[in-house]
């Protein structure tokens, strides 16, 4: 029969940045069973991170492995948004992870394996390859959540997500099996022609077969009403896996999403623009609201990370061009301010504290100046307020909604914005002018804290006053689209 | 006609011993239900020329699975179900919601129309046997996909071991408390 | 008028089959006892010729016993799945050119299919007699089963590479029917593997702990006594005949022998799985049993490294020689 094969040695070029961090992933269990230094594994695997992500940008484009694999710059542009992530997350872990007497080394190396997942998402051409690399992705995750086996939130978060998550992949793998059986095939590209030539854009089964995936997505996105897993888990996790699952897996998310809705399914823009447009606004109210009620400083940054799934949400809705470069700016730069909190409430977590309480924030300034002033400057910009690389992100977002005719969708996510500002600023409040409860011990400081603080605030900086470069990349990479 | 006899008769049991194994009180009969679920799927891969799936799926599904979860059924050794209090108060809206869902899914095979068959048709299969159509896709167009399941059982293999190990701490302590069992350095 | 036919050749291989495994447990016991320096059967008829009739005859009509607190369904179903999928595993062997019942594509897999599904009947008797020496017994076979089946499976990839093909008339084909053409020389590894993982799969000595009778009375069947206990007993010996064949047909040339016979060409087929089965006996009479984290270390840490690693090198010589 046929003996025609895609797979030649020279489409492995394509695959450089995933190549290596599988081989980083690797090498971590290696290293891990015969080293005793645990200092070794998190500097090796943000080393693999950065030769990766310097691969990223001098790998050949294009598509390989038929039509599987497409490396284009809309994928390396989500694929330096999630290596980004990863890097914050095994430099904040390094301290983090002996506070928290977790001394397993596969920790890195399912991180790492949960990478690659994302990034096969973000560069498949068909939808088989989107979904295994959804599963590799959330496998680790799962797992990753889970760590803390002493802690019966942690196993309640990780079992939760797990249920859920096989429950999604369930819907999502129906959804691909319908659009499967209506088309004919499972390649992207394939599949929008086939939706016009077989005209299936009015078609019930072929919109169910879309909205069961969209729905799968919604899920790892954290969109409402798909969102209760998301505070129980980002509680229970380790901080530093909150920190990565609301910047990284999200990040990816929203890659396949776009690419997806507005290169496989564009034409079908009119059924699917009103219900994005109804998650945006309901995800962007439940999380903004339940946020307000919040004790403990966690779980109040889980429901602010559902609400700011709503937000970017509002660019897929435009369901062009600037719509998607506005999320996939707002992505990055939502990276940056995430990890930054992030940073901090695990730099405040030690024996004594949790740091995860709001109570623990009282009169920070006094004891620790220049940690308070770093929080400020993060939750300003997660409130999205004007100086702030926030703001920039949000303003491109709210303008392709406006410019899409979303004008009731817009309002409302600038109401919620503003309803934010509520428990953003009541941190600050609690840092700057109230009293500590108790004697708080000086914050102790380690090398990759510093590192991921200094990231994060020169990621803010350059964003605020250069917001040039970025816009332009992401824009500039949705040509091809 | 025959054909269509057979795949009823598949259908109708793979949706009875699917509704079975949630409402068995004792799990083993559950699991059992599953087996013969199995059974009929793999039927159904056999109606399809699909005979490489139809093995796969017993030997795999049937003799590895499912035997896994008795083996831990029998380890827990559950005799009576264990009652416990709904998780979700209001269970009669997420039972609406079902029902809604179901419903729809009902409605729109109506609509489903067959899209454009690719190259491997019943006959061709029947030609190559399927054992080999298989082998040549997933070895050509799908080598891919292939290696990524390669990786995703790695990250199971990992993750599965990294939550079942005991830590070193917890046998020292489990060693301290007395507990004899864990004197072999925690091996489960 | 076909189906008369088919029915008629069922009839005459279970037939056959019954009275191999009549025979069987007597072909044990002689040669058990003679190396034991004993005699073995000698009362009922010549030598204790019809001593497994008279077994038979005695099983029959035994009381069938069923533990009140079993799970009945069940308890009654197991034998029955034992020896059922024992049975349907002969329909696809092939004892001479033509002589198989069902000549499918998926052979090989078919007979694992179905051992899989008999190692429920063992797992199923173990539960629901309710019994702690039964459940051990289940639970010790459900384990060994699965472990070894991967190796099984793994063994047979390098014959079923060399063949290229599943359909178990063509394996034999491919030998040839020359001495030499043989996969035992060319897969000496696996073959290896799979004669230790095939004592394992059918619970012989020296791996025979689901049944061991020294501490668990005889394992998963210790509830079960007359025609029940006769059914185990036969799909135990349906089972080796069938995992003897399977090794004769991969390794050792199926029907093929030094000269054809006329009028009854299974003959060197049936005289090569009498030489395992004698094998298999040979080694029940001379090795002890394993220790139960032994019989996990062997399959998990040599059997199946040692077959991963053979279709490894199998893989790479097809490479270099095309």
């Amino acid at each position: 029969m046929n003996t025609f094969s895609p797979f030649t040695l020279s489409s492995l070029s394509f695959l450089g940045p995933e190549l290596v961090l599988l081989s980083v992933g690797i090498l971590l269990i290696v290293v891990d069973l015969f080293f005793e230094n645990r200092l070794l594994l998190p500097w090796l695997t943000a080393a693999g991170t950065l030769v990766s992500l310097v691969l990223l940008f001098n790998s050949p484009s294009g598509i390989v492995f038929g039509y599987m694999y497409v490396v284009d710059a809309y994928s390396v542009f989500f694929k330096m948004v999630c290596l980004v992530g990863v890097l914050f997350t095994v430099l904040l872990s390094e301290r983090y992870l002996t506070t928290e007497k977790l001394r397993h080394g596969e920790y890195y190396s399912l991180l790492v394996f949960s990478t690659v997942g994302m990034m096969a998402m973000v560069s498949g051409g068909d939808l088989i390859v989107v979904y295994l690399g959804l599963e590799l992705m959330a496998l680790s995750v799962y797992c990753l959540v889970g760590l803390l086996k002493q802690d019966s939130r942690s196993n309640e978060a990780s079992l939760k997500y797990f249920l859920m998550g096989a429950f999604s992949t369930g819907l999502l793998l129906y959804g691909i099996s319908l659009i499967y059986g209506l088309t004919g095939t499972t390649d992207l590209s394939m599949l929008s022609q086939r939706v016009v030539s077989l005209d299936l854009i009015n078609n019930h089964a072929f919109l169910v077969g879309l909205g069961l995936v969209l729905v799968a997505f919604c899920f790892k996105v954290a969109a409402a009403p798909f969102h209760m897993w998301a505070p129980d888990v980002y509680e229970g996790a380790p901080s530093s896996i909150t920190a990565f699952m609301a910047v990284a897996p999200k990040a990816a998310a929203f890659a396949v999403l776009g690419r997806v809705l507005i290169m496989g399914f564009a034409d079908v823009h009119i059924h699917w623009g009103p219900i994005i447009a109804f998650l945006a606004v309901l995800t962007m109210a439940i999380g903004n609201i339940a946020a307000i009620a919040q004790k403990s400083l966690k779980r109040m940054l889980a429901y602010s990370s559902i609400a700011h799934a709503g937000y970017a949400l509002l660019g897929i809705l435009a369901g062009n061009n600037e719509g998607l470069s506005a999320t996939m700016n707002y992505l990055f730069i939502y990276a940056f301010m995430n990890m930054g909190a992030f940073a901090i409430l695990i730099l405040l977590c030690d024996n004594k504290r949790r740091g995860e309480q709001l109570d623990d924030y009282r009169g920070l300034a006094k004891t620790n100046p220049l940690v308070a002033a770093l929080m400020l400057v993060f939750l300003f910009s997660l409130v999205g307020l004007p100086p702030t690389a926030g703001f920039i992100g949000k303003f491109y977002l709210l303008v392709a909604a406006i410019h899409a005719g979303y004008i009731v969708t817009v309002v409302a996510a600038m109401i919620f914005s503003v309803i934010s500002a509520y428990y953003y600023l009541r941190v600050v409040r609690y840092m700057y002018f109230e009293n500590a409860v108790q004697e708080t011990a000086a914050v102790s400081i380690s090398p990759g804290m510093t590192a991921a603080l200094v990231l994060a605030m020169i990621g803010m900086i350059g964003m605020a006053t250069f917001p040039g470069p970025i816009l332009s990349f992401a824009g500039k990479s949705l040509i091809g689209f | 006609m025959l054909s269509k006899f057979i795949f009823l008769y598949c259908a109708l049991v793979i949706v009875i011993t699917g509704i079975l194994a949630v409402r068995f009180r004792n799990p083993v009969h559950s699991v059992l239900a599953v087996l013969v679920l199995f059974f009929h799927m793999a039927g159904l891969y056999l109606l399809l020329n699909a005979e490489f799936l139809a093995a796969i799926q017993i030997i795999v599904y049937a003799g590895a699975i499912l035997v896994l979860y008795l083996f831990v059924l029998f380890l827990v050794n559950i005799r009576q179900e264990i009652k416990t209090e709904r998780f979700v108060a209001n269970h009669n809206i997420s039972k609406f919601i079902s029902f809604l869902v179901f419903l729809i899914l009902i409605a729109v095979t109506q609509s489903f129309r067959l899209g454009t068959p690719g190259k491997w048709t019943t006959d061709a299969i029947r030609q190559a046997t399927h054992t080999k159509a298989l082998g040549i896709e997933i070895f050509t167009s799908y080598i891919l996909p292939f290696e990524i399941i390669a990786l995703i059982l790695l990250v199971a293999v990992v993750g599965g071991i990294l939550l079942a190990k005991q830590d070193k701490q917890e046998v020292v302590m489990a060693q301290k408390e007395g507990s004899g069992s864990l004197t072999r350095g925690g091996k489960k | 008028m076909q189906i008369l036919i088919l029915l008629v050749q069922i009839a005459i291989l279970v037939g056959v089959v019954l009275l191999h495994v009549a025979y069987a447990t007597y072909f044990e016991r002689k040669i058990i006892g003679h190396m034991q320096v004993r005699m073995g059967p000698m009362l009922v008829g010549w030598h204790g010729l019809l001593q497994p009739i008279a077994d038979g005859i005695k099983s029959f009509f035994k009381e069938d016993i069923i533990p009140e607190q079993a799970d009945k369904p069940l308890f009654l179903a197991a034998p029955i799945i034992c020896l059922v999928s024992m049975m349907v595993s002969l329909a696809v062997l092939p004892f001479a050119k033509g002589w198989a019942l069902a000549d499918i594509n998926i052979g090989l897999l078919f007979i694992f299919a179905m051992s899989s599904l008999a190692s429920y009947g063992i797992i199923l008797a173990g539960w629901a007699s309710n019994s702690k020496y039964t459940l051990l017994g289940g639970m010790r076979s459900m384990a060994q089963v699965i472990s070894y089946e991967i190796s099984l499976g793994l063994s047979l990839v390098g014959v079923m590479m060399l063949s290229g093909s599943l359909n178990l008339t063509q394996i034999v084909e491919a030998q040839g029917s020359s001495f030499t053409g043989m996969y035992i020389f060319t897969q000496p590894v696996a073959f290896f593997v799979f004669f230790v993982a095939m004592l394992a799969e059918t619970n012989r000595v020296p791996f025979d702990l689901p049944e061991a009778e020294t501490e668990l009375v005889s394992g998963y069947c210790t509830e079960y006594s007359g025609m029940r206990y006769a059914m185990f007993f036969m799909a135990e010996y349906i089972g080796m005949f069938v995992m003897a064949s399977i090794g004769v047909v991969c390794f050792l040339g199926g029907w093929n022998g030094p000269f054809n016979v006329p009028f009854f060409p299974p003959i060197w087929f049936i005289l090569k799985v009498y030489l395992i089965m004698f094998v298999f006996i040979w080694i029940r009479a001379t090795l002890p049993r394993y220790r139960y984290d032994q019989l996990m270390t062997i399959g998990w840490k040599l059997l199946i490294p040692l077959a991963l690693g053979n279709i490894f090198f199998t893989g790479l010589v097809k490479i270099v020689i095309n």
